[in-house]
């Protein structure tokens, strides 16, 4: 039984697709996240990596698509179709956020009390028992109060424990924040840029808590990761996005070889596609790709709101002839596609 | 080494010169102010010309006084301000070590003084006399405290911003008026059943109203509260209208004695003691002490379990109670159902003490002081409440009793009809005095070493 089950992925995403209006955020992503390893998401800016994350846990409903939580039970959770507490109660998933979210009013340790409201809930008889002294509340509540102090240990918060969440510096706070979220004894964690911000030595601390997650817990992390050091150092498997699409599935190593992932995410210039496609080689690959792309990857599809009105773009792919992506649509795009496309315009995300 | 001196020298020495010449400054400025506005006065004369009258005495005590004033301000009061500025740091520190008796137990101490209230009253302005002071000071503060207390359920806790919270306070006193006045159940059998209806009634509101924060939430829950009203001024089949209704039954002593004197259990026969309206306050007093601490209890108690910590939680981040597996809907209904619930048992309470209600004691305005009383005290802390409830509530009595004002103010003046101007005042000075209220931090729920007060710099108050 748990056999089998070792080998079916913790998390598996099919044809997701997120719409905002005209934008397509995600379009037709599928990966899995294999269980008991990191798997890193990684990408440009703007390239639909939170909103995968929101996906996943609820806080959006895809237009598209199936995400499979399979639980270590072997129970299956269809993530799409619950409502975003219930995710993290049942299927037991737990994330993190891109600017954290602490409660910052509430000490270090109410906040990891909190995450563990659903068996404390359950303990104080929904609040009638505990209010009137009877059950096993207090036992539970000292219970708690272990576990909080074992993640406060993990995560090096020990002393600051009594201290306003508010107070602690960035790195301590992104700490809290994971402590927090595996509060909640989640069987996947996902991990909006954790590193994102933090000095050479709390991303080395960070990396130690992550390792050490993996390691004690069996968590499985899905982790989303600018920094590619962190990435190549912790990840197991890395999939990478650009335009709410994935351009790229494997292993830390091969994928940072990969030449779309260079080109997109390593932040090449535009005129340094050029020698990467020349580095690369094999213009006559790249010229078969350059008319068959657009049907999956029509400009239809892959404008952003950075490229101006999408009316343009839709125009364009109701012509006869397919015409690539719209300048500056993709960089891996560019790569597959012809150098001599002319782009201005340098594809930017928002700073989240 | 001159550079200090120097600095020291001038500090010490100029705090007249300077305050005799800001004095002139203001004397000038208060004389060109004052000259059209005091000086001079236009009126007509018997024959309709206008004419221009003087008042250069008046206008000189005006300049005078400013000028005074400013030299007052300039040469005592603000080297006073400074100097208690400089020594605060030292000595508060000192003050918070010394644990001394009194701040150790000052909870037990004031709930032992609310005990004893009505016995030092009774002792020295004997029965008769004890009624206003236990009634005007004793039961309408508790009301509101108690009032305040449960509305710091939904807005100091959950964060929700409740402006309707006085029809909770009115479906208790209907509650009990109209089950009391046609069944003639006893008050002890319709206080939970009060509270229960008004917890209902906060559930029928929380649906509506879940998914709306902020300005939405306040301006709905404000015409919840408006709609109540009106459905008991218009449904007057039930509620007999804006005419009230009265002939409530008074509370009895759990069967074994009542306070009315023709009854055969009379407080007065069974104990064998003279006749006097003052018991029944009495009475009521402990009753409502016991209702506003029985409301303090099961806060505290609330906050240290997980629905309690949830409240709190969602008034940080309301996403983040989400992402931890909170069901915020829930978590939101029960700060409403049992934030109404108190609201409802105040209500019977009220009934009971009035004997007669109508709907104008449930108008807008109440939910506004109530409120007001919340925030004054300290979104979320007990102790600041109840001292805002005092210094409001007991403030409006006492103006009643400052009859010497007439004395300044003429004869005409009635001190009560300005309680809302002072009412007002008092909360901009607060306000600006204490952002946060009286007691703008928060205790924590739980703490492994020791525990620390959370400054209200890192306290949210939500987002509705
Ligand atoms: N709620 C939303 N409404 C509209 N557009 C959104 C929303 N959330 C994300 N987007 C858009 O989706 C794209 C992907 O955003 P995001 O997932 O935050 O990127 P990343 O996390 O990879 O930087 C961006 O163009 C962003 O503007
Ligand atoms: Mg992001």
């Amino acid at each position: 039984m748990a056999g089998t089950n070792l080998q079916t992925p913790i998390l598996q995403v099919d044809h997701l697709s997120m719409k905002f209006g005209g934008l397509v955020a995600i379009g037709d992503l599928s990966f899995t996240a294999p269980r008991g390893e990191i798997t890193a998401l990684i990408g440009p800016n703007g390239a639909g990596k939170t909103t995968v994350f929101n996906c996943i846990t609820g806080f959006y409903k895809p237009t598209e698509g199936m995400i499979t939580m399979t639980r270590a039970s072997g129970e299956k959770f269809l993530l799409e179709r619950m409502p975003d507490f219930q995710i993290t109660a049942k299927a037991k998933v737990a994330r993190t956020f891109q600017n954290i979210r602490l409660f910052s009013g509430m000490t270090v340790l109410e906040n990891l009390l909190v995450a563990q409201h659903n068996a404390l809930m359950r303990a104080s008889g929904f609040t009638v028992l505990g209010l009137l002294g009877l059950g096993g509340y207090k036992d539970a509540s000292r219970a708690s109060i272990e576990k909080a102090v074992y993640w406060l240990e993990k995560a090096d918060l020990m002393d600051r424990a009594d201290d306003p969440a508010g107070d602690l510096s960035y790195g301590a706070q992104r700490r809290l924040e994971i402590a927090r979220a595996m509060c909640t004894g989640p069987e996947l964690l996902c991990l909006d840029e954790p590193a994102a911000g933090l000095n050479p030595k709390e991303s080395l601390a960070l990396n130690e808590l992550l390792l050490g997650i993996r390691r004690d817990s069996g968590t499985s992390i899905l982790l989303i990761e600018h920094d590619m050091a962190v990435v190549m150092e912790i990840s197991d498997h890395v999939v990478v996005l650009e335009y709410g699409r994935k351009i790229s599935d494997g292993s830390p190593a091969s994928v940072r070889s990969d030449p779309k992932v260079i080109a997109a995410y390593l932040g090449v210039d535009d005129e340094e596609v050029g020698d990467v496609l020349v580095e690369v080689g094999d213009t006559s690959v790249i010229e078969e790709l350059d008319g068959v792309a657009p049907v999956a990857q029509g400009p239809a599809e892959t404008s952003s709101m950075f490229e101006g009105p999408i009316a343009d773009t839709v125009e364009e792919a109701g012509g006869e002839t397919i015409v690539p992506a719209s300048p500056a649509a993709s960089k891996a795009a560019q790569v597959e596609a012809e150098t001599a496309a002319k782009s201005p315009v340098e594809p930017k995300g928002p700073a989240q | 080494m001159t550079a200090i001196s120097d600095n020291t020298a001038r500090s010490t020495s100029s705090p007249y010169g300077e305050a005799i010449r800001q004095a002139l400054y203001a004397a000038l400025l208060s004389a060109g102010l004052f000259f059209f506005f005091i000086g001079l006065e236009s009126t007509q004369d018997i024959s309709n010309r206008l004419i221009l009258r003087s008042h250069w005495g008046v206008l000189a005590t005006v300049v005078a006084l400013v000028a005074i004033g400013r030299f007052l301000f300039i040469a005592f009061v603000l080297p006073a301000v400074d100097r208690r500025r400089a020594n605060r740091g030292p000595i508060a520190v000192v003050a918070e070590k010394d644990q001394s008796f009194l701040r150790r137990h000052r909870f037990k101490i004031m709930i032992a003084l609310l005990v004893l209230y009505p016995v030092i009253i009774v002792s020295t302005v004997g029965m008769q006399g004890s009624l206003k002071w236990v009634n005007n000071f004793g039961v309408q503060v508790l009301i509101y405290v108690m009032l305040a207390w449960g509305l710091n359920i939904v807005v100091g806790l959950a964060g929700l911003l409740d402006l309707g919270y006085v029809a909770f306070y009115a479906v208790g006193a209907y509650a009990y008026a109209l089950l009391g006045t046609h069944f003639g159940l006893s008050f002890w059998i319709l206080l939970p059943a009060a509270g229960i209806m008004a917890a209902f009634w906060g559930v029928l509101l929380g649906f509506p109203v879940l998914r709306l924060r902020g300005d939405y939430l306040a301006i709905v829950t404000l015409a919840f509260g408006e709609i109540i009203r009106l459905v008991l001024i218009n449904w007057r089949d039930v509620t007999k209208g804006s005419a009230g209704i009265s002939g409530i039954p008074k509370i009895t002593f759990f069967g074994w004695f009542d306070f009315n004197v023709s009854s055969p259990n009379y407080i007065g026969k069974v104990f064998d003691i003279p006749t006097s309206g003052a018991y029944y306050t009495i009475f009521l007093y402990y009753l409502i002490l016991a209702l506003a601490l029985l409301t303090a209890f099961v806060t505290i108690r609330l906050r240290r379990l997980p629905v309690g910590r949830a409240w709190e939680a969602l008034r940080e981040d309301e996403i983040a109670c989400r992402s931890l597996g909170i069901n915020t809907t829930n978590t939101k209904l029960t700060a409403f159902a049992i934030g109404a619930m108190f609201g409802g048992f105040a209500g019977a309470f009220f009934a009971a003490r009035q004997g007669f209600i109508n709907p104008e004691s449930f108008v807008f305005l109440q939910s506004a002081i109530i409120l007001a009383i919340v925030v004054l005290g300290g979104m979320g802390s007990l102790s600041g409440i109840a001292i805002a409830a005092l210094v409001m509530i007991g403030g409006m009595e006492i103006l009643r009793e400052m009859q010497f004002l007439k004395l300044v103010f003429g004869q005409n003046f009635t001190p009560e009809l300005y309680r809302m101007l002072l009412f007002g005042i008092a909360m901009v000075v607060v306000m600006v005095w204490k952002p946060r209220g009286f007691v703008g931090s928060r205790e924590p729920t739980a703490y492994l070493k020791e525990a620390r007060a959370v400054s209200s710099t890192f306290t949210k108050e939500g987002h509705g």
